[in-house]
């Protein structure tokens, strides 16, 4: 068969969600010559669509259906519909990503062993090691042209990058440079090289980062093996007398029902929608949800260790010129627990533009200290922080028991207390930051709150054993043969690193194995 | 909501001439709904809101965030999506007119007669700070974090420089242009 599907075709792979883990999945299911369905939510804005636009690219493609929060973290109360900052569009949040590209570290796959028991926190071991995913890291840097991988050179430096690299010179740090992007430095891949547009936060106008949007997806596209059904929201998945899943049933634009049968599905909506539709599709055969016998699903959400250090200067900087994100010191990213925490965190370059900065900076302050800030925009250096956070069992995606999005359905409800380890390393690395600024003569220095998540992970975790999470250590659930997640709610913890190269090679290792499973007619 | 920058149209004399024009703060307030700069320099005519409200309302934006760069032009746009929500939503219209009298009172507290009579920014700002939790404090600040700093028109002033792609980006245009790290 081949493009488009038939929606009683029950044998296709059905994939929801088109993002760094949907998409990446889709393409190379279709390249192995399986059929495959994508549903995504969103609708599909190609490159001619972006705008060099911070509110307008955020109204014309973030998640923005109804969301609660709870919970002591501070996102809860400075954003409270907004736990997420999350992509609703094909290419999922890969369409806003700024392109931070790292393995994870190898003790980061065995943080129960290598921390021992933390208190509060309900860490485990991966079920996979580093040279399980060092084959997978080594395709995906490859598919997504990684820089300072595969021989492509580093991006050059921008002026934020200048500032970062200066202060970490005077600070002793060894490891900084313009990082390991998703971004081509050269022409690779038919696509141009980085022109410094600076808003790679609302789309790259030139292609030259990766995105499943422009990068994967047309790729799958062209064998006539993949159909990608943009505007189709998946509202629950469908399962026999077996037990066995399908088919899901999904609304269109006009929010007319449909179903589409399916030989197995493949759950990527993110790792709030994913638990959450896993747990809206319980029936009478699995009461608390699909694959939920551990009753894991959409706990130990994790959304990062995060907060921002901004420092002004008496002379210009301009960091909004040139790519948000090129720039990291790695060095405090090793375990050290001499530091007050176990785990580590990345220093990386950022820089918002005005009208981000003035929602931003620090959210509800106002008055002439704030205004002040804003005043010396131009003059302003930043830095995002982001580290390994402990999983929690209570923080946790939960269907919210009164509220209904437009379909009926329970919305998700978002529930995050800081772990005392979260805190210490963000105070620990609030400290760094502002050291590096003032070494390079920062006169002001801010320590910014974390953002609404752009990292969410955990909610179905991986695990050994079925009773300590969700799925396998090839993302299929412990409880549904037929039943993946490809996305980074598999993410048994969060390591220090951006997690999208990690769920890329997660989703390159899962199209190898539902392969094989569909040859062994296992599935 | 009717906003004009043109002197031209409302000059102070023609203002001055009209009956009933008085001085409100910084501002003034004529019949037929205007609130202008006794410069001339801009004048706004609200829809739902009293004139002298308005006046409140812009000067209690410049409180909020306080940038000395800034002419009241862009304080007065930011406020003006409030009049024209007050246009249109009765309970609204009340939260503006209610918040306003409350900061009128308060400033009674500290011997001025209205708020914008209060001559330093610092007594402002502590009445401000007493409601900063309140519907109609957070309702006016939120408005402005967008009405502000997402219009085009101050960006030049903070030295942000929006769009750029049309532009090449900054590839040949100062990405790594600073010289004194
Ligand atoms: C501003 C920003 C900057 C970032 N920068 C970086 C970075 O530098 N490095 C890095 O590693 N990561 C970065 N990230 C994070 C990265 O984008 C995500 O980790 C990654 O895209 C997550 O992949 P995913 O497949 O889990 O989900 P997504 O990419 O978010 O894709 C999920 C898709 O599923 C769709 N969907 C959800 N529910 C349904 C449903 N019920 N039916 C149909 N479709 C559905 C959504 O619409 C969405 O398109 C950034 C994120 C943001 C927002
Ligand atoms: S800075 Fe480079 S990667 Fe970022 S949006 Fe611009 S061209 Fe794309």
């Amino acid at each position: 068969m081949a493009a488009p599907y038939d929606k009683n075709d029950d044998s296709v792979v059905v994939i929801i969600g088109s993002g760094a883990g949907g998409g990446t999945l889709g393409s190379e299911l279709a390249q192995k010559g399986i059929d495959t369905v994508v549903l995504e939510a969103g609708g599909r804005h190609e490159i001619p669509a972006f705008s060099n636009d911070e509110w307008g690219m955020f109204g014309q493609i973030s998640w923005l259906d109804k969301r609660t929060t709870s919970g002591t973290w501070r996102v809860a109360s400075d954003f409270s519909g907004l736990p997420a900052w999350i992509v609703k569009a094909v290419g999922g949040s890969t369409v806003h990503w700024a392109g931070a590209s790292l393995r994870f570290q190898e003790h980061e796959f065995r943080v129960r062993s290598e921390y021992g028991n933390v208190p509060g926190a309900s860490l485990l071991d991966w079920p996979l090691k580093l040279a399980d995913l060092e084959p997978y890291y080594a395709r995906a840097e490859d598919k997504m042209g990684v820089t300072r991988t595969n021989g492509i050179p580093g991006l050059p430096g921008n002026n934020n990058f200048k500032v970062l690299k200066a202060g970490a010179d005077k600070l002793g740090y060894k490891n900084c440079h313009t990082g390991r992007m998703a971004i081509n430095s050269e022409p690779r891949d038919g696509r141009a090289a980085c022109q410094q547009i600076g808003f790679c936060f609302q789309g790259c106008k030139s292609g030259a980062k990766w995105s499943t949007l422009y990068v994967e997806i047309p790729k799958g596209e062209a064998t006539g093996k993949l159909e990608v059904r943009p505007d189709s929201q998946v509202l629950s998945i469908e399962h026999d007398a077996k037990g066995r899943v399908s088919g899901v049933v999904y609304a269109d634009k006009d929010g007319n029902q449909h179903r589409q049968a399916a030989r197995a599905v493949c759950v990527a909506g993110n790792s709030i929608e994913s638990p959450r539709l896993l747990l809206n599709s319980a029936s009478s055969k699995f009461p608390d949800g699909l694959a939920n016998s551990s009753g894991q699903v959409g706990k130990n959400y994790m959304r990062h260790m995060t907060g921002s250090v901004y420092a002004v200067f008496d002379k210009p900087v301009n960091m909004h010129r040139g790519t948000t994100m090129a720039g990291i010191i790695t060095d405090e990213s090793k375990n050290d627990p001499s530091r007050g925490f176990v785990g580590g965190y990345e220093m990386e370059t950022l820089s918002l533009g005005l009208p981000f900065m003035a929602a931003f900076l620090n959210p509800g302050a106002w008055g002439r200290e704030f205004a002040s800030a804003l005043d010396m925009y131009n003059h302003t250096a930043g830095m995002w922080l982001v580290g390994e956070d402990m999983p929690q069992e209570s923080n946790a995606i939960t269907l919210h028991p009164t509220e209904k999005d437009q379909y009926g359905l329970p919305v998700p409800n978002v529930h995050f207390d800081d772990h005392p380890n979260d805190v210490a390393m963000r105070n620990h690395a609030y400290r760094q930051g502002s050291a590096l600024y003032e070494a390079v003569g920062a006169s002001r220095t801010f320590p910014t709150p974390p953002y609404p998540s752009t990292h969410n992970l955990g909610t179905n975790r991986m695990s050994e054993n079925a009773r300590d999470g969700v799925v396998n250590k090839f993302g299929q659930t412990h409880d549904i043969a037929n039943l993946f997640v490809s996305d980074g709610s598999q993410f048994t913890t969060g390591a220090a690193e951006n997690p999208t190269l990690t769920i890329v090679a997660l989703a390159i290792r899962q199209a190898d194995y539902i392969a094989d499973q569909m040859a062994k007619k296992a599935i | 909501m009717a906003i004009t920058n043109e002197r031209e149209k409302i000059s102070r004399r023609e203002m001055l001439k009209t009956s009933g024009a008085a001085t409100f703060g910084a501002m003034l307030v004529v019949s037929g709904g205007i609130v202008a700069c006794p410069r001339g320099a801009w004048a706004v005519q609200s829809k739902a809101l009293a004139p002298e409200s308005m006046a409140t309302l812009i000067q209690m934006a410049r409180d909020i965030y306080p940038h000395d760069r800034l002419s009241d032009q862009f304080y007065v746009q930011a406020v003006a999506a409030h009049d024209e929500k007050a246009a249109g939503d009765k309970d609204f219209k009340r939260m503006m007119e209610k918040g306003v009298a409350g900061l009128d009172v308060a400033a009674q507290g500290k011997g001025a007669a209205r708020y914008v009579d209060l001559g330093w920014e610092a007594d402002r700002v502590a009445i401000l700070r007493n409601i900063e939790s309140s519907p109609f404090f957070q309702t006016v600040r939120g408005g402005l974090v967008t009405g502000i700093y997402n219009n085009q028109a101050v960006w030049p002033l903070f030295g942000y420089e929006g769009e750029s792609a049309s532009k090449g980006g900054y590839l040949n245009r100062g990405f790594d242009d600073i010289d004194w790290v």
